[in-house]
């Protein structure tokens, strides 16, 4: 069982106040709160070790490449990848997702197809459709049920030899829906395709295999993980990474470098032009670190009761529905009660501390699906209470009243 | 009444209130006399970007005034343009783009002012006076 308490003294963020009531902080699937371990990891980079990292003789830039790569092999270790040069740092899931694409310009041809899930996040549909406007390629849609649920039987037709890519999230920001993407990995490399996983949202939630997973590449940001804005990591096997050019040009990134020709530094380096986010690495190690203490089994667990909790609540609300009901689903609630616009319940929930998002969650496809501007969306972590969901709907219902 | 009289008005009717849900109730309340804008204008020409609800504006030119009207399709942004509309409607171009716009700030709404606000009030002030910037030269 989770000291839940105790938890909370980790993060000082949840000690303040918000309009004057405490804040009840639940835009977790946004960005999730950092505890004191990882500040003090930040502030004692920037206090006794700042240097810029493989280059310098000297003992701080030493001291400051050793914790990043360590940070490295942390992040290699929680996901069983088998190198540790499989694992990039990147600013984020965006980038990792630019960095493949842009990478694919140059093996993908006119006709070849691309498969991506109904459910995406923006950032893992533009960049694909920009890959498609350059090679000639189609982008196809693997569609959803009402519940939010992927028809597997359709994604099952799409396939094909002309199929190259496949891209999908593990879960859903905007539904919470856990996607199987053992099964979509398997079907894909059927046909000879590479399959690309956002694991964004599920980073939090659920430790990733690559290796038992098989995939081709996988990706998450930091600061879904309690880690630091601006710092990610993509995971892409060792064939592939050989395979794809250099996404940047620039220092770190190069073995030697004449005005005639350039040869590219060896894996993970060929991919991290310039000088990379050094503390935020160290600190999405720590953060690792800091929820692997806690250990992902127990906070699965402890976030499915606030899960089912928050649904059994919420759901006693008049006119309320919620949008995304997958049998398998992590701690995020997308909802909206009959006849009022998210705005509204996202402006008076603020007004009572309490931190929701409103509006269609960068994912606009799902709120088309369901012909909604957007939806109210609670996202829980480990570190919520059934005292503050009870907040939250009682937030919710006072809103409805004032609004309808 | 001048464009500053009708302010202060709104500014006195907001003073009476103590709390913010009692204001947040009055704005719904104003929300719900807006004065609505034609159906056919409401097209995506008319859409004033930047707001996570939508908000249409039209505006037309009568006996040298610039009269507004509008809906949205949330409530509580239906109140701040309605508050907007009725500062700044039946109003002459000039006088609409030379009002300041302190007054937001005096009824405690000073937080929809950001311009990162996902509620576009900026938004909306910006296009009522670029309605009165492009009326202003058929102004007699």
């Amino acid at each position: 069982m989770l000291d839940i308490k105790k938890i909370r003294e980790d993060f000082p963020i949840l000690k303040r106040e918000v309009n004057g009531k405490p804040l009840v902080y639940l835009d977790n699937a946004a960005t999730s709160q950092t505890p004191q371990q990882v500040i003090d990891v930040i502030v004692d980079y920037y206090q006794n070790y700042n240097a810029n990292i493989h280059r310098g003789v000297h003992a701080l830039s030493q001291e400051a490449t050793d914790k990043y790569e360590q940070a490295r092999i942390k992040i290699q270790k929680h996901f069983n990848a088998a190198n540790s040069h499989e694992i990039l740092f990147t600013s984020g899931t965006t980038h990792s997702i630019n960095l493949v694409a842009n990478g694919f310009s140059s093996l993908i041809e006119n006709g070849d197809e691309i498969l991506v899930s109904a459910m995406e996040h923006h950032s893992n549909i533009v960049p694909w459709q920009m890959l498609c406007e350059r090679t000639g390629a189609v982008l196809k849609v693997i569609p959803m049920n009402q519940e939010g649920e992927l028809l597997m039987d359709v994604y099952d037709e799409l396939l094909s030899e002309k199929t190259k890519l496949v891209f999908c999230n593990h879960i859903s920001n905007a539904l919470g829906t856990i996607n199987p993407i053992k099964e979509i990995i398997d079907r894909a490399h059927g046909v000879g395709a590479a399959v690309l996983i956002d694991g964004a949202q599920a980073a939090p939630h659920i430790v990733a295999d690559v290796q038992a997973l098989d995939v081709d590449f996988y990706t998450i940001s930091a600061h879904k993980v309690c880690g630091p804005t601006g710092v990610g990591m993509l995971y892409g096997k060792e064939e592939w990474l050989k395979r794809l050019p250099p996404y940047q040009g620039g220092g770190e990134m190069i073995a030697e470098v004449t005005f005639e020709k350039t040869t590219y530094a060896d894996l993970p380096h060929k991919f991290e032009a310039g000088t990379p986010n050094i503390c935020g690495g160290i600190a999405f190690g720590a953060a690792l670190d800091y929820m692997n203490s806690i250990g992902f089994d127990e906070i699965a667990k402890y976030e499915h009761e606030l899960l089912q909790y928050a649904t059994q609540e919420l759901l006693k609300i008049d006119r309320l529905k919620i949008y995304g009901t997958a049998k398998n689903k992590t701690s995020v609630i997308s909802f909206n009660i009959d006849g009022i616009h998210p705005y509204d319940i996202g402006t008076i929930l603020d007004k009572l501390g309490i931190a929701v998002r409103t509006g269609h969650h960068c994912a606009q496809p799902i709120m088309d699906f369901y012909k909604i501007p957007g939806t109210v969306r609670a996202s829980f972590s480990f570190y919520n209470t059934k005292g503050e969901i009870d907040t939250l709907v009682s937030g919710v219902e006072r809103a409805r009243k004032m609004l309808l | 009444m001048e464009i500053k009289e009708i302010q202060d008005d709104i500014v006195d009717e907001f003073s009476m209130f103590d709390d913010w849900m009692q204001r947040y109730e009055y704005m719904i309340e104003l929300g719900k006399s807006l004065p609505l804008i034609d159906e056919a204008y409401k097209t995506d020409d008319n859409i004033i970007k930047g707001c996570q609800s939508k908000v249409w504006v039209h505006a037309e030119l009568q006996d040298n005034k610039l009269v507004f009207t509008a809906d949205s399709d949330a409530i509580i942004t239906k109140g701040i343009i309605a508050i907007l509309i009725r500062a700044f409607s039946n109003q002459k171009p000039k006088d609409i783009i030379e009002a300041n716009t302190n007054f937001i700030d005096e009824i405690g709404l000073k937080e929809h002012l950001s311009p990162t606000r996902a509620n576009g009030l900026v938004s909306m002030i910006k296009q009522l006076k670029l309605y009165a910037v492009a009326y202003q030269t058929q102004v007699n």
